[in-house]
Parts: structure tokens; sequence; C-alpha cells
């Protein structure tokens, strides 16, 4: 059985993107406090909607992403529930120290959006690439940490975040999601969800990386390989009752994310198990410390290793 | 508001400066010369201009005041406590292990409204809680202090263009100028020249002060925003380490603590510049 043919028993999904600026639509409809800002991100950011229905509820700040985050705390601060919408990438290296000090030390519940995270932007190339962003942010104290899987995970994400009481940042790629399994249809932030269970081996993803490690639990499935696959949407906090039943119940970890090897869910995960005492076959699955290959964010999966067939041979080498 | 008179804010300006300086020499740390380049804005502003008070702090449309050069919190932290937020003695604790009295504003401190000390992040707050007054058609206004080296910082224009965009005339922001930042003058740094010509460029109604006199200060903040659709920038003048005649323009004093006959001998010209104006208060 191919990656191919399995993709397609999934329901078709859409981007994440786009669940994001409906359940915003929805939510600002109804609570005239919520606003958008952008930094001439609105149509990547598939706010257009948003801004014809809601002109009043969206501020533009031009291309200029200190300032977005900035302005994002001020307003905040005089309470407005804001979702500071900005491309990944720019978003949290532009104006990291922004959220580090505006937001995250001064604590106020700024919603950090970012946009085309990971590699969406493909063969634009590393300076549209956003493979740091869960690294710093992990590093930085007072801010949550989501990566959602797909559609559902999504919606669920700005929800609970239209009610945090404390800064999050959520991450979305530009690519249509199918809809995956999962074994309960409840969503908290800071609780991992159980896309399937299994026994020999344990994916932990995160964000787009989580249909892929499905895939591939499918493909060894009828290897006779029994593959678990935890979607870890929540990097920070990190669940760590999720991670150390599943190191308990199989024999090997893969991790596996549309992030830096350095830094990100994979280390989250080492450290946590390392520091319990747990010993097993272990991988982090990501991207690695070179220049990232050029290509669409599928060529880039495929280079470093993230797709089902990928992820199954990586699988048979570690369980 | 208590309504002071010019006399009365010239003696606690000295009071505070005076204050700033014994708790600075406790802490054998602070920003001694910009704290004394600032103290008659902070005077002006919490004693004439914000009517922000231990009570009011909570009220959603109380005057707000970002302090963008964190550096020199020492001046804020004297203000507040004489404000009531806290008890002056707390000063004693400024930087020491344990204590909530951070070198630079903290939230942790009652009537601090943001965390702040690294530079260029004043403006942007502040023109976020200015643009939120205008959505919500609350009638209080956005001071906001900056030092005039931080103007290097690129995000103050970031935030300069977008406040005129928004038409923020219910945002004040306040340049201490007092020419000087810890490599040396503004000028042989990196010249921000002419900051007056390039804040109108940007679209902001600019006047210019004596930053170290109360009676400029109190007219010229209470008549702004002057200019209806224009964010203000007042560039107030001021003298970097203004009341102690050996640490005045003298650059060395950015974070220089005093040794124990530097401090007696600030102490001595405060004092007498105290009683000084005592004098002209009792003889009224």
């Amino acid at each position: 059985m191919t990656t191919i043919e399995k993709k397609e028993t999934l329901i078709k999904g859409k981007a994440n993107l786009e669940v994001f600026s409906e359940t915003l639509i929805s939510l600002a409809e109804k609570d005239r406090n919520i606003l958008a800002v952008t930094s001439d991100s609105r149509g990547s950011g598939k706010l257009v909607p948003f801004a014809d229905k809601l002109p009043d509820q969206i501020v533009e700040v031009g291309i200029a992403e200190q300032n977005l985050v900035g302005v994002a705390a001020g307003l905040a601060s005089a309470g407005k529930k804001v979702y500071a919408v900005s491309p990944a990438c720019f978003l949290t290296a532009r104006s990291l120290e922004q959220i580090k000090n505006d937001v995250a030390y001064s604590d106020f519940p700024v919603v950090l959006v970012g946009i085309s995270a990971g590699v969406s932007y493909g063969a634009l190339g590393s300076t549209h690439h956003s493979i740091h962003d869960v690294a710093v942010l992990r590093a930085i104290n007072n801010i949550e940490v989501v990566v959602p899987a797909d559609n559902f995970e999504a919606e669920q994400t700005i929800i609970a975040a239209s009610k945090a009481t404390k800064p999050v940042f959520i991450k979305f790629g530009k690519k249509a999601m199918p809809v995956l399994p999962r074994l309960e249809q409840t969503f908290e932030i800071g609780k991992a969800s159980t896309i399937c269970e299994g026994s020999d081996v344990a994916f932990i993803a995160c964000g787009e990386t989580v249909l892929p490690a499905y895939e591939a639990a499918q493909i060894l499935k009828e290897k006779g390989i029994s593959a678990e696959v935890i979607s870890m949407h929540t990097v920070k906090p990190l669940d760590e009752q999720a991670v150390l039943k599943a190191a308990q119940k199989c024999k090997a970890v893969i991790t596996v994310e549309e992030h830096s090897v350095h830094g990100g869910l994979g280390e989250a995960c080492a450290s946590l198990l390392m520091q319990n005492g747990v010993s097993l076959p272990f991988k982090i699955v990501g991207i690695p410390d070179e220049d990232t290959a050029t290509g669409s964010q599928e060529e880039i999966f495929e280079y470093y290793g993230i797709t089902g067939d990928a992820l199954m041979e990586t699988a048979l080498k570690l369980a | 508001m208590k309504k002071f008179t010019d006399l009365e804010l010239q003696i606690k300006s000295v009071e505070y400066r005076l204050a700033l300086l014994k708790y600075i020499k406790i802490a054998k740390a602070g920003h001694t010369g910009g704290s004394l380049s600032c103290t008659d804005i902070l005077n002006v502003l919490y004693n004439d201009v914000l009517d922000v008070t231990p009570e009011s702090f909570g009220d959603k449309n109380r005057n707000r005041y970002i302090q963008s050069k964190g550096h020199s919190v020492e001046a804020l932290y004297v203000v507040l406590a004489d404000k009531g937020f806290y008890p002056e003695s707390d000063l004693e604790t400024l930087c020491k292990g344990g204590s909530k009295y951070v070198g630079h504003p903290t939230r942790k401190i009652p009537g601090i409204e943001f965390n702040t000390g690294a530079l260029g992040h004043g403006l942007p707050i502040s023109a976020g809680i200015a643009l939120a007054a205008k959505k919500d058609e609350a009638d209080y206004k956005v001071f906001t202090l900056l030092g005039d080296g931080e103007l290097a910082e690129g995000s103050n224009w970031e935030a300069a263009q977008m406040a005129a965009h928004y038409k923020l005339d219910n945002l004040v922001a306040i340049l201490d100028h007092n020419a000087l930042q810890i490599t040396g003058t503004n000028r042989e740094v990196n010249s921000p020249y002419p900051i007056d010509e390039k804040f109108r460029a940007f679209g902001w109604h600019v006047v210019e002060v004596d930053g170290n006199n109360i009676t400029e200060l109190r007219k010229t903040f209470q008549a702004v925003p002057e200019v209806k659709g224009k964010p203000t920038f007042v560039i107030a003048n001021t003298v970097k380490g203004k009341g102690v005649s050996f640490m005045e323009n003298e650059k060395k004093w950015h974070h220089g603590v005093p040794s124990d006959e530097q401090y007696e001998l600030a102490m001595k010209e405060l004092n007498g510049e105290l009683e000084r104006l005592s004098a002209i208060k009792v003889g009224e």
C-alpha cells in the first residue's frame, strides 16, 4: 500500500489558515473587542474577508513587524483581544524582542499568529522559512506554543486562544490538510491528541507533519508493526504525561516536526525522557542544521524524510 | 488632583533628586545622569497632568505613562513612591537579591504599565494604547518618555509613521533631550538631528520646551495635544545629571555611582537648593 493510496482515504480539508480566518470572523462578529493586527499580510493571512466584514476590527500597520507586536501589546493592555498576524518567519525573528518584552515579560495575552510557517513558502527560500520559531519561543518564559495539525485543531486553537489569559503563539501552514482521525473529539491547549494507538513505535509529531506520521503508521500496519501517532499540537507547555506514556508502551519514539532539529519538539521530548530516566531508541526528524534544500514544501519534506514512506523506513530501522 | 504651585513642584524635584541619589547609592547601581535629567518631566506629569493614583490605576480610562527610556527607572520609582503606590523605604532593596525593584520598570511594581528597558519599545506600545482609546472613543491620553540616543532604534520610526497615519492626537511622546548617551554626544555617536524636522516630516506636531523648567513643562503638557489629528512630539531640552554640578553634562555619570565623598557633595548641593527654594516659599 502506498502513501498516495492512503491519503485518498482521508477526507479532504482546507488550509488551516483558512480555518483560522473563518473562525476569527465568527468570534469577532460576536465580540468587537477582538482585533486582527496585520503587517500588510491580510492577503497571505486569508484575512481579506475579515477586513471586508469587520473593517473596524482590523488594524493595518504595514510592513513593520516590530511595531506590529508593540502595538498589539499596547492594544491588549487597554483591554483588546488581539490577534497579531504576520508571516511566522518575520513575526518570530524581526519582532522577537517585542514578543519577549512587550508581550511575554509584560504579560499581556496577545495571540501571535505565525502564518505560512515552517517551510510553507517553499522555494522562496530560507529568508521566508520559519524553522527557528519553536526553539526561540520555548526559551521565552510565559508564552504557549501551539502547532495545529489539521482543521479541527486549528479551529479549536483559535477558540481556546480567544479565552487565553496568557500569550499564545500559533503557527499555520498554507497547505490544505485532510481531516485526521483522532481518538477523542476534545481539544485542550497543553493536552496531546492521539491520532491512532499503537504499541511498537510512537510517532510524536506536530503541525503538518502529523499527516505523514499517520501515513507511515498506516503503511507500518500493513507490515505488522503497530505505530502510535500523537499530535503534540502544544509544544509548550509539553504534555509530559503523553510523552512518557508513549515511551512506556512503545519500543521506540520518533519525533517529527517542520522545524530545525535543534530546540524544537524533538529536543523537548528527548530532554523530558532523559530527565525521567527513560532510555529507548529515539530519533528526531526535522530540518537539519544546514542550508535548507530548495523546493516546494512537499519537495523539502521529501528531501528530509518527512513523508509516510520515509518515516516508515525510519521506524523500521529503529523499532 | 491636588494643585501644586510651581514652587512646590520645584521643591519636589529637588526632593526627588535627593531620594533617587540616595537609593542609587544604597543599591550601588543605577542610571544616575538620565534619572536626574528627566526628574522634572516625571514630576510635572505625575503631579500636574496624569492624575494617576493608586486608587485610579485600575481605571480603564486612566491616562497612561510608558517610560520607554526604562533605564531611568530610579526617577520613576521615587515619583511613584511619592504618589503613594508603595512606601519609599521599599527602594532600599533596589537591585538587591530577591527585590522586586529591578533596575528597569516592571509591572511587579504598582503603578507601572509596561516592562520596559530594551529601547525602542515605548512608542509602538503607546501607539497601540492610543489606538485602543480611539477605538473605544475614550478620552484618555498616552504619554511616553524617550531617550535621545534611543531614537537610533528603528522601531521608533515604524511607530512614528503609524501614529501619524492613524491620527493619534491622544499620543504625546516626550524626548528627554539631554544630548548625551553612554558613548558620547548624540551628534558624535550617530546624529539624530534634525529631530524636529524629522518628526514634522513624519506628520507629528512638534513643540520644544526647557525640560528642566517646571513652569514651561506645565504650560506645554497642559496644552497638548494642541493639533487635532496629529500626535505630539515634545522635545524637552534637559541637562544630563541636572542638579548636581559635577554630574551635569558628563557622560561618565550615565550609570555612575557616587563615592561617599561625591555623594556628600551632591547631597550638600541639593540640600542647599532645597533650603533656597524653601526660603522663597516662607517668604511668600
